[in-house]
């Protein structure tokens, strides 16, 4: 029978979690509403009465402490009852715990089990002067996202007696194979084709693909496996997704030709990717000989280096921009625990130490009209924070380091970066642990979660630019507990050597992961009618490339095959058997013995063609800016130190589990109250040891608008200062590229592609330019292209962005230092030289200034300051350390004096600044590159000074136990503020 | 001596294992070993093999169900593959004499099994329960902790203040009513409080009580002393370059001390 059971808090205890809803009703949509109580509801089917009373006896799906619980409504006191569910087949966590207990309590075999169901709902009972209109937005805009929830609601009148109803997928089992006549169509119609079935495929690449299909010997090959001539829709499916941009990175492999119109230069590229990144990571390997620290670079699911003797570590960063634009939650949720999923499957498998997530964002305080289909960027950013803690906490895994971005052009599309670092034994069961290999005859199993519609299209969803017709089918729920069970249990059989090869399953699910495994053996036989479902309905190619979550794809000796599976079954982990990995040469899938799929693996993996591309670059003309008298500088700074692109973000942070595990040694929130901001984060991985990692970002889309040249430059020149201002070694770096671009694809939807192309070009050369310089090898990375939004007649497009992650090796944590000044008496250096500077600065923006310079980067004299540093710190002469970015040195300073909740006196006149005639606001608040702000001990200035002779190092002045942050310029005061308020301006921003 | 025989348990969705397996091992436990949930239901591992168990934090089935609570059901009504009851292990294993330490996600487990407190000798009965902490968030920061001296709890004999982590976001102590609160103070199941680090006195004060539990209580004895639960994270504690501020110089006991604690209990120091 199909019952409902509600679970309410009892009446005399606090509903915290109803407080806070109500708080959000307040901030976020401005709603009188005096209070909220929240009712969870368990619609169970399958159970019989007797049953149903044996859970709420054995108090199955409440705690009788704190609880009530019963099988009628249990609300009263209410204005209006607003109940939120899940839409039909949408992942259901706590639906599945409760699923999972209900059979623990009652006993039930799993066949018995599987007759149950279990769905979950919240119902808010809401107090307050409220109207129906007001109720509605509640649910639309704050409650429920409708796209995978859907909401009712009743008014007191009306009573809480809501009808229980399952949300039960109905469909039955499809087996139905369309085959697809592309010799039938017009050139029209093959667009229109793919742009139908978001299949993001161009009409050259279809012509390709029909040319295949025209070929003797490929149609004497089907006709002699009985598939038939015609393309089947798995078929173009999982050519589609493989040859998708977000799979083959078409834009980075490109052969473009780039026009440089200020030097009247041209040059022709063949691929970004071989050149610029690949090519720089090789180079540089080769100049590093024996201490080149890489091991698998650009091959695996993350790039692998060296960490000790016994342990190799692995990273990766991907971003989750689209789906976290349809659904902040499920999205960031899904783009953290799917990011997870890539050291696991990466060599062997990795364990998995640390998160980093960096987010961009419009203003959480926009107050605009919003184009359709668009969230709320406040709503956004609550759902994406939310999103990755559960994904990051309930994995057990430390987000060590982040930061957020604010732009309005991210209104359009927000950015999700989510990163993760794994740890590999050298050696797992006798074999180099970072090698894969699959043998013919090895059976292909997956293991994890269940297949469902979910994420089906999510690679080619994401390779176009999202609109107001975007696929809901693309979004997805993670589920950290599945993935952990399943995680826990490969741990143990990759110690046992129970299996040959890993990969995951993303994009393309294991249309994908089947594929690119079975290119290591050669070819495939894959069953689709064993892949276990979550519910019947789905044809084959949609088994074949639903992206649902929580799943792995290995390759496994028949050997060891039955040890294996009786290991997962132990562990409760779901695994199958969906065929063998041959060496046919043949991408086979069939669907029982009914033939899906027939593809050559040549083609599959090389036929794409190699897209041609021009890009033209012409610097955009910026304006000089002066910087108008500024009358009260504290006041100037006290707002600097508010503005979202400054302030602390300890509200986020503190949300983040950042020390599970046990390693952590550098925080994100550092000082005498902790809430400084620490420039990196620096974790020890191997707990008996004092050898750290430590992992920061750079990030300066503020500067694309000047010359992405220099913005690339600034970003890895950030993330390396920030790594040596921790104590890494600046010699044991590995970075990570992550690029996120408007469309550049000259078209008539954008008609400024050349342009955009070449900015990613000027940004691959910098790439390429500055990891040289600086010894960072590249060793994996990631490009999301059409990040732009259509809709309601407007088109928005981001501002080109690149996350650059590196991670390093500090050789002893002991020798860590962080941002807060330590004691009154020690002596405050700059390093570097201040420019006059300000082109896309926070000053700038503060001022409403548009134009000025960007900054630019001196790579040889950086990495000799950095080296230099390095050597301060190991001798223990450096106190604390802090770079300078955003809002330069002022915010720096003030920074550091809020962590320590100390006072400094500085004179900026002795810092090495041109031109000499430079404004003290431009001083104050250049973001010049490649500077630090350093303090040390009285004992020890004269050991630094000569370890910087000849550099650009200044003494600036002291740390004082005064109150005050005191600037003066040649003795002529500038500013002072008591850093007390200039902690509270820093912290007021974001503390809701 | 006696050897020290560690289990730390783990599977469906713990996740601080590893770095308290590493405590037990750094403060001199003779053997430690991870074992799942799932060797205990092959019968690969019995309870009763140990004398000193430790439930370490982590995320038992999502907390979908509440904290721990669906983790506690499986412990109650789980059998090992030949039929057995996993719960009469339990109860074997502390009948035995051994040692029990939940943190965090295992305190909820531990309180939701009616393991703590056991007013009154009545063991098993669930008497009080972990709640949303009053912020409504999940939280990572350090704060600071009063042993209780009168209380019987081994693993906090000698130590008068910790600082630690906590990370969690249902950590407030809900007894059942101010009679049953009032027994835990009179009973000393208090054994550990949240304090102002100025004063030194247990406090109300966010976020110094970082989840406004009642009296600041952060950890509960039953009343052998044998069983600790605790919502801060003792085991993140175990090197100086853990303390938040140890760039800063400032220090304080490691964490770890309360599982030496229990060590030398079980070695009869």
């Amino acid at each position: 029978m199909l019952c409902r059971i509600e679970v309410g808090l009892k009446p005399h205890l606090t509903d915290t979690v109803g407080n806070r809803v109500a708080r959000k009703i307040g901030s976020e949509l401005g709603l009188p509403v005096a209070s909220v109580r929240v009712i969870k509801v368990f619609t169970v089917d399958g159970l019989t009465e007797a049953q149903i009373d044996t859970v709420i006896e054995r108090a199955a799906l409440h705690d009788p402490v704190l609880h009530r619980a019963a099988t009628r409504p249990l609300a009263a006191d209410f204005d209006w009852a607003l109940e939120v569910g899940y839409r039909p087949g949408v992942t259901d966590n706590e639906a599945r715990t409760a699923r999972e207990t209900l059979a623990i309590v009652l006993g039930l075999t799993r066949a018995e089990a599987g007759e149950m169901s279990v769905y979950t709902a919240n119902q808010y009972l809401l107090s307050g002067r409220l109207s129906e209109k007001d109720v509605v937005h509640i649910g639309r805009d704050l409650l429920a996202n409708e796209l995978i929830q859907h909401f009712e609601y009743r008014s007191r009148a009306q009573g809480a007696d809501f009808p229980a109803r399952a949300a039960k997928v109905v469909a039955r089992a499809l087996t139905e194979i369309r085959r697809i006549d592309l010799a039938g169509m017009s050139d029209e119609e093959l667009i229109a084709f793919s742009r139908e079935n978001t299949l993001a495929l161009s009409l050259g690449e279809l012509h390709v693909i029909r040319g295949y299909y025209a070929d003797p010997q490929v149609r004497a090959a089907r006709e002699a496996a009985g598939i038939g001539a015609l393309p089947t829709d798995a078929e173009v499916e999982a050519l589609a997704q493989t040859w998708s941009e977000h799979c083959k990175h078409k834009i980075f492999n490109a052969e473009i030709d780039y026009e440089d119109t200020e030097t009247g230069r041209r040059q022709t590229i063949d691929s970004l990717f071989a050149t610029c990144i690949a090519g720089s990571t090789r180079r540089i390997r080769e100049l590093k000989g024996a201490d080149d620290l890489c091991l698998s670079v650009f091959k695996d699911n993350a790039g692998v280096f060296r960490f000790d003797e016994e342990h190799a570590a692995c990273i990766k960063v991907e971003t989750h921009n689209s789906p976290s634009a349809l659904d902040p939650y499920g999205g960031a949720l899904t783009g953290i625990v799917g990011v997870n999923r890539d050291p696991m499957g990466t060599g062997l498998g990795a364990n998995l130490i640390c998160n980093t997530d960096v987010f961009c964002f419009a203003s959480p305080f926009f107050d605009g009209e919003l184009p359709p289909r668009l969230l709320h960027p406040r709503r956004v950013l609550e759902g994406v924070r939310e999103g990755v803690e559960h994904g990051g906490n309930k994995s057990g895994i430390p987000t060590v380091n982040g930061s957020l971005v604010f732009d309005p052009r991210y209104l359009g599309k927000p950015l999700v970066y989510c990163g993760t670092i794994g740890l590999l034994p050298t050696t797992v069961a006798g074999r180099k642990s970072w090698d894969k290999a699959v043998n013919p005859g090895d059976a292909i199993v997956m293991a994890g979660g269940r297949i469902g519609k979910d994420g089906i299209h999510g690679a080619t969803f994401s390779s176009e630019e999202l609109h107001e017709g975007s696929p809901a089918t693309a979004v997805q729920i993670g589920d950290p507990i599945t993935q952990r069970k399943m995680y826990d249990f490969l741990m143990r059989a990759r110690d046992l050597g129970l299996y040959n090869a890993i990969t995951d399953n993303g994009a393309g699910g294991l249309s994908s992961s089947v594929g690119e495994m079975a290119s290591f053996s050669g070819g495939c036989d894959l069953d689709l009618a064993c892949a276990p479902l979550k519910y019947p309905g789905l044809t084959p190619w949609e088994i074949l490339l639903s992206e649902a979550q929580e799943r792995m794809t290995l390759a496994v000796g028949q050997d060891r095959l039955a040890e294996f599976t009786a290991l997962a079954e132990e562990m409760d982990v779901e695994v199958s058997v969906l065929g063998t990995f041959t060496d046919s040469g043949r991408f086979a899938v069939r669907y029982g013995d009914t033939p899906v799929a027939l593809l050559d693996m040549d083609f599959l993996h090389e036929g794409l063609p190699q897209m041609h591309l021009t890009a033209s670059w012409k610097k955009p003309e910026q304006p000089e800016i002066q910087v108008p008298p500024v009358d009260d500088q504290a006041a100037l700074l006290t707002r600097m130190l508010g503005r979202l692109n400054i302030c602390s973000k300890e509200y986020i942070v503190r949300q983040y589990d950042h020390e599970v595990q046990g390693g952590s040694a550098v925080k994100p929130m550092v000082g005498a109250l902790r809430d400084g901001p620490s420039d990196g984060g620096v974790l020890r991985p191997v707990l008996g040891s004092t050898r750290g990692l430590a992992v920061a970002h750079g990030i300066c889309p503020k500067f694309s608008d000047f010359d992405t040249y220099w913005m690339m430059a600034c970003a890895i020149d950030e993330a390396v200062r920030n790594v040596v201002a921790v104590g890494a070694d600046p010699d044991l770096l590995v970075g990570v590229d992550n690029f996120c671009w408007c469309d550049p694809v000259q078209s008539e939807k954008t008609p400024d592609g050349r342009y955009k192309l070449a900015q990613l070009v000027r940004a691959n050369l910098a790439l390429a330019h500055f990891c040289t310089a600086y010894g960072v090898p590249c060793i994996s990375g990631k490009d999301s292209m059409k990040n732009d939004y259509t809709g309601g007649g407007t088109k928005i497009s981001i501002p080109p962005t690149v996350l650059f992650s590196v991670t390093g090796i500090v050789p002893d944590v002991s020798n860590c230092v962080t941002s807060d000044f330590k004691r009154p008496g020690d002596s405050i250096y700059i390093l570097g030289q201040t420019r006059d500077e300000l082109g896309g600065s926070e000053l700038a923006d503060e001022l409403g200034l548009a134009g000025g310079s960007a900054p630019q980067v001196e790579a040889l004299a950086a990495h000799r300051r950095y080296k230099t540093l390095h050597q301060a710190m190991r001798r223990g002469l450096v106190t604390a350390a802090h770079d300078l970015s955003d809002g330069g040195l002022a915010v720096a300073a003030a920074e550091m004096c809020i962590g320590g909740r100390l006072g400094a006196e500085l004179d900026l006149a002795a810092a090495p600044f041109r031109p000499a005639a430079m404004d003290v606001s431009a001083l104050l608040y250049s973001e010049s590159a490649s500077r630090l702000l350093v303090s040390v001990g009285p004992g020890e200035r004269s050991a630094f000074e000569e370890l910087f002779r000849g550099q650009d190092c200044a003494l600036l002045g002291r740390v004082t136990a005064g109150p005050d942050l005191v600037l003066t310029f040649g003795g002529e005061p500038v500013l002072r503020a008591p850093v007390a308020d200039l902690a509270r301006a820093f912290k007021a921003t974001l503390d809701w | 001596m006696p050897l020290v025989k560690v289990l730390v348990i783990t599977g469906y969705g713990t996740n601080c294992d590893r770095e308290s397996a590493h405590a037990a091992r750094q403060v001199g436990a003779d053997e430690v070993s991870v074992v799942f949930f799932s060797d205990l239901v092959a019968g690969r591992v019995r309870l009763t093999e140990a004398n000193f168990l430790i439930f370490p934090g982590g995320f038992l089935d999502g907390d979908d169900l509440g904290a721990a609570q669906a983790a506690a059901l499986r412990w109650k009504y789980a059998r090992t593959k030949a039929g057995e009851p996993i719960f009469d292990e339990l109860k074997a294993f502390f009948n035995a004499g051994g040692l029990i330490l939940g943190i965090c996600n295992g305190f909820q487990l531990l309180v939701k099994l009616g393991l703590l407190p056991a007013a009154g000798g009545a063991y098993f009965e669930r008497q009080v329960s972990l709640s949303n902490n009053d912020s409504g968030r999940f939280e990572d920061r350090w704060v600071w902790l009063k042993a209780n001296p009168e209380s019987p709890c081994v693993f906090t004999k000698g130590i008068d203040t910790l600082y630690l982590p906590v990370r969690h976001g249902e950590g407030k102590l809900v007894a059942g009513d101010e009679a049953g609160l009032a027994r835990l103070v009179a009973d000393n199941h208090v054994a550990l409080q949240y304090v102002h680090p100025e004063t030194g006195r247990p406090t109300q004060d966010y976020p110094y009580n970082p989840n406004g539990s009642p009296l600041g209580i952060a950890g509960l004895s039953d009343p052998t002393g044998r069983i600790l639960g605790l919502m801060p994270h003792p085991e993140a504690f175990n090197h100086p370059t853990n303390h938040p501020a140890w760039t800063r110089g400032e220090s304080a006991p490691l964490g770890v001390t309360l599982i030496e604690n229990g060590v030398r209990y079980l070695r009869g120091d």
